[in-house]
């Protein structure tokens, strides 16, 4: 990969997002700021429904922002002249429940952005989406459909997906929520491991602590509705991290540091009662 | 080849059949299952009871109507009682009127209303422009078009297909829309951040989304093509199985009636099969991932 380390820096600036459904303003984010350094993970933690994705979706393009302003190296994303960044493949998303093409196999899926973007001929996408799956250990299941592969590989693909586009950053949101336990560590792994590659800038929705802190550089706390940065817990432990160090005593430390913050917003959260947004 | 399943080997994966082997391995499995048996068993309850009400017991409203024994001898004579048989030309140039008149109309009706359907699902503005003129033509049963047709088209034949065309037509754009509308907004969302155009959006998020909802209103709009078709050759037409079927009543022989109406079912059948068969050719992920759910 030549994703250069030095790019993919997201500069969050007092972004502020209302939304109205009803004729009711609702406050998703409230004057929110937050630099992402370049080649960082940088995991947002919050409760459910606090604005995390909305975040997301004003960098990803999929929402424009009410105020403020996001920058990418220095690039202006979005600002209140232009509230809804252009989408593009330098920030890929891998979604919630998964959103690779049913209809296409595995290998085409991955093939897609290059294809598309006119980067690459079909034929020569096709080679490196194999090779890609290859290096994922996916190669057996490049032929096959999404549905007929566990949600754990499908995953994996996803993110290969993304990947083969070069993107300056990794966007994902909560990618792994609906799975176990033991598949969620494999699936951490294997992400710990394409990052060590790549060095991408990831921004990595998760209400899960352990998670955060299992793969974070930093792990954002973030308040319940309207969203704010609340904490920041600073993670400190070298890479390369394997499963070990999941009983280690530094990491049991940061994981308490960071509930302590989260329980508090999600006791508030659950208090207030709010339908989650979008 | 045997049609046995494949045998597994500890530490490597069975190569799953294919082609011929892949059939036989169905068709043993089918016969294997209740199901096939429960079917003939069906046919055969359905054959006799009709048998008993018309023929035998000779139940009051079923008097008049012709058994399963003389309409199954009629079709199989070689000079059939009442004109019309397996061994008769006319038989099959009836058949024969009615299945071009078909393929016209669904031809047409699915080359305008998929387009037409993936646009209106596709664009606000042109769903905007359409949907209600769609919406008020729609009810309006296809008898109430019989008259007009006549005045626009000349002859037997283009009035006939007209308007078979038109209630296909309103079948297949109002499920090809839906089809649109259900698909789930994140691949719109994983196509533009992979950097598609609007156009790379349409052709391989929207067709290809949408396909499983065009193939049920296909097979929906074959069956709704087939019932005007018939109407409007009763009212207007020369040849056709529902002409065969008006005439035969005209002339008071129920026997062809009633032999119009079996043909009717089983060319009905063979044609939405078709359109299943090329369905699920086309749909080879849905296939594949719906037979791993045991469908």
């Amino acid at each position: 990969m030549s994703t250069d380390a030095r790019t993919g820096a997201i500069s969050i600036r007092n972004v502020t997002k209302i939304y109205d459904p009803e004729g009711v303003n609702v406050l998703a984010v409230d004057d929110c700021s937050l630099e992402i350094g370049a080649g960082e993970v940088c995991m947002i933690v919050g409760p459910s429904g606090c604005g995390k994705t909305t975040l997301l979706n004003a960098i990803a393009g999929f929402h424009s922002l009410t105020f403020g302003e996001i920058r990418l190296d220095g690039e202006v994303l979005c600002d209140e002249r232009q509230p809804l960044a252009s989408q593009g493949a330098d920030r890929v998303v891998v979604f919630q429940n998964g959103a690779l093409f049913p209809w296409k196999t595995l290998g085409d899926n991955v093939a897609y952005g290059p294809m598309v973007q006119g980067t690459l001929s079909k034929a020569e996408a096709r080679e490196k989406a194999r090779d890609m799956l290859a290096e994922a250990g996916l190669a057996d299941v490049a032929d096959k459909y999404p549905g007929e592969v566990s949600s754990g590989m499908a995953r994996r693909a996803e993110i290969v997906r993304a990947l083969i586009n070069d993107p300056k950053v990794l966007l994902l949101d909560e990618p792994y929520r609906a799975m176990d336990a033991l598949t969620k560590s494999i699936m951490h792994e294997a992400l710990l491991e394409m990052y060590d590659r790549t060095k991408v800038t990831i921004f990595f929705i998760t209400h899960d602590l352990e998670e955060a802190i299992f793969l974070g550089d930093r792990a954002v706390v973030m308040t319940t509705r309207p969203c704010r940065v609340k904490t920041i817990v600073d993670v400190d432990i070298p890479r390369p991290r394997d499963y070990h160090l999941l009983s280690s005593e530094e990491f049991r430390v940061l994981v308490e540091e960071a509930k302590d913050a989260v329980h508090e917003e999600a006791l508030k959260a659950f208090e207030a009662g709010e339908r989650e947004l979008a | 080849m045997t049609g046995g399943p494949v045998e597994s080997v500890p530490g490597q994966k069975p190569e799953p059949p294919r082609g011929a082997a892949l059939f036989a391995y169905r068709a043993v499995r089918a016969v294997r299952t209740t199901g096939p048996y429960l079917t003939v068993l069906g046919i055969g309850a359905w054959l006799v009871l009709w048998w008993l009400f018309s023929e035998v017991w000779l139940l009051p409203r079923f008097e008049k109507m012709p058994g399963p024994v003389a309409v199954l001898t009629d079709l199989f004579a070689r000079d059939p009682f009442q004109g019309i048989s397996i061994f008769t030309a006319e038989y099959y140039e009836h058949i024969w009127v009615s299945c071009r008149r078909i393929l016209f109309a669904f031809c047409i009706a699915t080359g305008v209303g998929v387009p037409l359907g993936l646009f209106m699902g596709w664009s606000v503005k042109f769903r905007h422009y359409t949907f209600p003129i769609l919406e008020t033509l729609r009810p309006i049963p296809i008898l109430a078009w019989v008259p007009l047709s006549i005045l626009m088209f000349p002859g037997f034949e283009a009035p006939v297909i007209f308007l078979a065309t038109l209630a296909s037509l309103f079948v297949t754009t109002l499920n090809t829309m839906l089809g649109v509308q259900s698909i789930d907004e994140s691949y719109f969302r994983a196509a533009g951040c992979l950097g598609s155009s609007k156009w790379q959006v349409f052709r391989h998020v929207v067709v290809p989304g949408a396909l499983p909802f065009i193939f049920t209103g296909l097979q929906i709009s074959i069956g709704v093509a087939w019932f005007s078709l018939v109407a409007a050759e009763m009212v207007s037409g020369d040849w056709g199985l529902g002409y065969l079927i008006v005439d035969a009543y005209m002339n008071n022989v129920t026997v062809p009636m009633v032999i119009g109406m079996v043909t009717l079912g089983f060319v009905g059948w063979g044609t939405s099969a078709l359109v299943r068969l090329a369905g699920n050719r086309m749909m080879q992920w849905r296939t594949r991932a719906l037979a791993l759910e045991g469908r």
